[in-house]
């Protein structure tokens, strides 16, 4: 049942990925994008990470791609015919790129020996938090002081001269 | 979890390796350029997550929301000089920004 949904989220997830970057306008790829992470985060959950599913719901499809809406609303381009499409030579380096990593992970597939799953049911909230705030507690520091210096960058170049 | 670690890094680099096409393919947009970066950046948190699923330890979950602070602080940062860009030229197209002749 877990290993079915977990190809079925993993389906979605690529076909959203797909149609994503390969829209025609940038608000269609958001909202394909936020499906997509949508079905990661799902997959996050099975995962045995439930608060990192919690997170990716939140942080990634509520704040960043809203983040991103709103600034594709505000700067008003969401014209397809204002959006320069890539063309056909734009995409060949890209192709090649995704033809050489889908080989290697075909190669890896037919000539590896997968490991058998281990017996996982998740982390709980607590060993979670406990891990975080004892073990990792200065880098919880860290991260709130990077996050006021994108803050005072991020209203620097925003404010108006 | 039933789902053999294998598949989840299977997964992960075919993630990584459309978020590679995203931004190589869309060079000329700035806002799809990042949208290919947040791409890659969430395959290296299945990464993590798949990681820490594996060995049945917090800390690859501890890392990838460590990832997702970091990549809300550089997206906001980034939308930030898009808008300053945009302001600049009234356009997204890294081809308009060639004053340095790179």
């Amino acid at each position: 049942m877990e290993a079915i949904l977990f190809y079925l989220l993993a389906a979605v997830t690529l076909v959203g990925t797909l149609c994503a970057i390969t829209a025609r306008q940038a608000v269609r790829a958001i909202v394909y994008l936020v499906t997509s992470f949508f079905s990661l985060a799902l997959i996050f959950y099975l995962l045995g990470a439930p608060l990192v599913a919690a997170f990716e719901v939140i942080i990634y499809a509520g704040a960043i791609m809203v983040l991103f809406l709103f600034v594709i609303m505000m700067l008003d381009l969401g014209h397809p015919e204002k959006m320069k499409t890539p063309r056909l030579s734009d995409w060949w380096p890209a192709l090649l790129l995704l033809v050489v990593i889908l080989g290697a992970v075909v190669i890896l597939v037919v000539s590896g020996h997968p490991a058998a799953p281990s017996g996982f049911s998740g982390v709980t909230v607590r060993e979670f938090s406990q891990a975080l705030f004892q073990r990792y507690g200065v880098a919880v520091e860290i991260i709130s002081m990077q996050l006021l210096f994108a803050l005072v960058g991020a209203l620097y170049l925003g404010r108006r001269r | 979890m039933s789902v053999p670690l294998y598949h989840v890094l299977i997964l992960a680099a075919i993630l990584f390796a459309l978020g590679l096409a995203c931004t190589v393919a869309w060079r000329a947009n700035v806002i799809m350029m990042l949208i290919g970066i947040e791409i890659m950046l969430n395959a290296v948190m299945l990464t993590f997550v798949g990681g820490s699923a594996q060995w049945g330890m917090a800390d690859g979950q501890i890392f990838s929301l460590m990832l997702m602070a970091l990549t809300s602080a550089e997206v906001s940062l980034a939308l930030a000089m898009v808008v300053y860009l945009h302001r600049r030229k009234q356009s997204v197209n890294t081809d308009d920004f060639d004053s340095m002749k790179g």
